[in-house]
């Protein structure tokens, strides 16, 4: 039993790492733009793809230390796509509505998923590890090295990250254009900087999430993005959408929710609910936590009377 | 002000699509079909989106709930087989009523938050279809379905569906317009535009919210109803996130808040892709393209919110605009 709920916290530490780190970059973008940046999905698979094509060039597939390199590498080519499918996609729908660039980012992400479908194809690929092999045994659960990497490289990553947004000076720039765009720009702050800078990082991230996420499973294929995508963007909300904590704590929480709500509701129903239920929890769960707190768990409760933007859409 | 020019203008559009769909073949008069149903369900994601400033993301939930009310109410499912005006009925107001449902507690939210709790409403009922084996049969959907029948009438060929697809956009389409035009729209968009002073000019917010969302998700039912009656085949796969996107950007593309953007908009996004259709693979690619172009070239829709039936009646009736 131990064994048992052991097993199911190490499984559930590692899709929750995935789930943050692409959830990081949702929550990054929203809490600049306010925007729902579809085509960050479609970056994560992207990310998958380029780092197999990467492999394949270099001669390093399946070799961990290849692995950082093509990390690296692709965490820099999907960051420039993200910052020039900003450039091209939302920056001229600045200041118009805010339904404007959310469907431009549907249109972004069905031209990204379908660009990917073309270059790599429509069939799964089989996916080389870039993950060290073998497993350890912890009181009775299997923890695999694949594992124990994936949960490494993303407790790096967002230490990294909340390391450059709270103690860097581009940092301190980008934390200004979140809180007031207009008011940075008074004190000398270039906002399209700054969210370049996030168009940068956020698809990066999102980008290795996607190698992480292939080279465990051992596949790949153009549409896994979509249902990752929002179950990431749902994590985001549910931690806080715009708080970089939030999105971590939210990626973790929902790996945890859906783990343990698939194994134990069957038990707990008497088989009623079964395991096909799974993306359910995670909606419910959802559905149920913004009703008691509708700003996510560690966002910011901005009151109707202080709030600047007084019209939603 | 003259009413008869106006009117006679928007009757030339139904009248139009009578006629054309006398001469078109089988396949371009499905394709008109099709684009009638996405007016109509524009036209009814209007109320909330556009007049309401809600951003409803499961629209599609409502639908499912119309397509399936036939689907159960008219086959062998259950070997039960009403007749279609009253499931049309029945199928538009549980979709109505799960609007309620769903609104009493959703509604005190506000924008994404409003927008990501009725995604998860759309995704847990596409779910729940695809889960409730003994009920809807799963993934592999209900076959078989009833013709419909609407008072002798048979409806079968897409002909059929056309004179019914016309009937339904005009009846839809001036209700719509009267809502626009009454003290509930005027309610709409006070509430649109600043939710505090709308309340604070005695406006009861969540209940003005309430009945939009209740309009809008019965609309969507009644599509529901007649989409199962004209695949006469129902299954979760229809029933996708995307298919709720889709309906968004009709309206968005068309223009947000107007009822001819909604036709506009539908005209375009179901017949890009089938002009598309002779570059196979390169066609979904291209479709977001011209999606992205759209949008950058007119964000606030192709025709914008001002210029609705109203601007068309004074415009065309001499009265001042």
């Amino acid at each position: 039993m131990g064994a048992l709920i052991l097993q199911q916290t190490i499984n559930a530490l590692t899709v929750g790492s995935i789930y943050a780190l692409i959830a990081l970059g949702y929550t990054m973008v929203y809490g600049v733009l306010r925007l729902i940046n579809f085509a960050h999905s479609e970056l994560f698979t992207a990310g998958a793809f380029i780092g197999l094509a990467l492999a394949g060039a270099l001669g390093i597939a399946g070799h961990p230390t290849g692995g950082l390199l093509v990390g690296l590498i692709t965490f820099v080519l999907v960051g420039l796509v993200g910052v020039s499918v900003e450039i091209v996609a939302y920056r001229p729908l600045r200041g118009t509505s805010r339904l404007a660039p959310m469907l431009s980012a549907l249109g972004m992400a069905v031209v990204i998923q379908n660009a990917v479908m073309l270059i790599g194809g429509r069939r799964p690929m089989i996916y080389p590890s870039f993950l060290p092999s073998g497993a350890i045994d912890v009181f009775g659960a299997v923890v695999s090295y694949k594992q124990i990497t994936i949960f490494l490289v993303a407790v790096v990553l967002m230490v990294g990250l909340e390391l450059f947004v709270n103690r860097t000076n581009l940092g301190v720039r980008i934390r200004a254009v979140a809180e007031n765009a207009e008011t940075a720009s008074l004190v000398g702050i270039n906002p399209n900087m700054a969210i370049s800078l996030i168009f940068f990082i956020g698809p990066g991230l999102g980008a290795v999430a996607g190698i992480l996420y292939s080279s465990f499973y051992g596949v790949a294929t153009f549409t896994m993005g979509f249902v990752i995508g929002m179950k990431a963007f749902t994590a985001a909300i549910l931690g806080g959408i715009g708080s970089i904590p939030g999105a971590v704590l939210g990626g973790f929480l929902l790996g945890a929710i859906e783990t343990f709500g698939t194994a134990w509701m069957p038990v707990l129903t008497g088989g009623v609910i079964g395991t096909e239920y799974r993306d359910i929890f995670a909606f419910s769960v959802l559905v149920l936590i913004l009703l008691f707190r509708p700003a996510g768990l560690l966002g910011e409760h901005v009151s109707e009377e202080t709030r600047v933007y007084k019209s939603d859409f | 002000m003259r009413v008869w020019p106006g009117a006679l203008a928007m009757a030339l559009l139904p009248v139009l699509a009578l006629i054309a769909g006398q001469f078109l073949p089988a396949y371009p008069l499905r394709i008109l079909d099709m684009i009638l149903l996405y007016a109509i369900l524009g036209l009814g994601l209007n109320i909330i989106v556009g007049y309401a400033g809600l951003l409803d993301l499961g629209y599609v939930a409502f639908y499912a709930i119309g397509a399936y009310s036939w689907a159960l109410l008219a086959s062998g499912q259950f070997d039960i087989h009403l007749p279609f005006a009253l499931v049309l009925l029945i199928g538009a107001s549980l979709a109505g009523l799960a609007g309620i449902l769903l609104g009493i507690p959703v509604l005190r939210l506000r924008g994404d938050y409003l927008a990501i709790v009725t995604l998860g409403f759309g995704e847990i009922i596409r779910v729940l279809m695809n889960n409730l084996d003994g009920v809807t049969n799963g993934p592999q959907g209900i076959a078989r379905i009833d013709e419909a029948h609407l008072f002798g009438w048979t409806l079968s060929t897409p002909h059929d569906f056309l004179y019914l697809l016309v009937a339904m956009l005009v009846v839809v389409f001036l209700f719509v317009w009267r809502i626009q035009e009454s003290a509930l729209g005027t309610a709409l968009s006070a509430v649109r535009e600043d939710q505090d002073a709308a309340r604070g000019c005695g406006i009861d917010t969540t209940r003005v919210k309430l009945v939009a969302f209740a309009f809008s998700a019965f609309v969507g039912g009644g599509c529901g109803v007649v989409f199962a009656a004209m695949q006469r085949f129902v299954s979760p796969e229809s029933f996708t996130f995307w298919e709720s996107l889709i309906i968004v950007l009709v309206i968005v593309i068309g223009g947000l808040g107007n009822p001819f953007g909604a036709l506009l908009g539908a005209t375009l996004l179901i017949l890009i892709p089938e002009l598309l259709r002779a570059y196979a693979d390169y066609r979904l690619l291209l479709y977001g393209m011209a999606l992205v172009i759209i949008i950058l070239a007119r964000p606030r829709g192709i025709i914008s919110r001002p210029f609705g039936p109203t601007w068309l009646m004074r415009r065309l009736g001499g009265g001042k605009c």
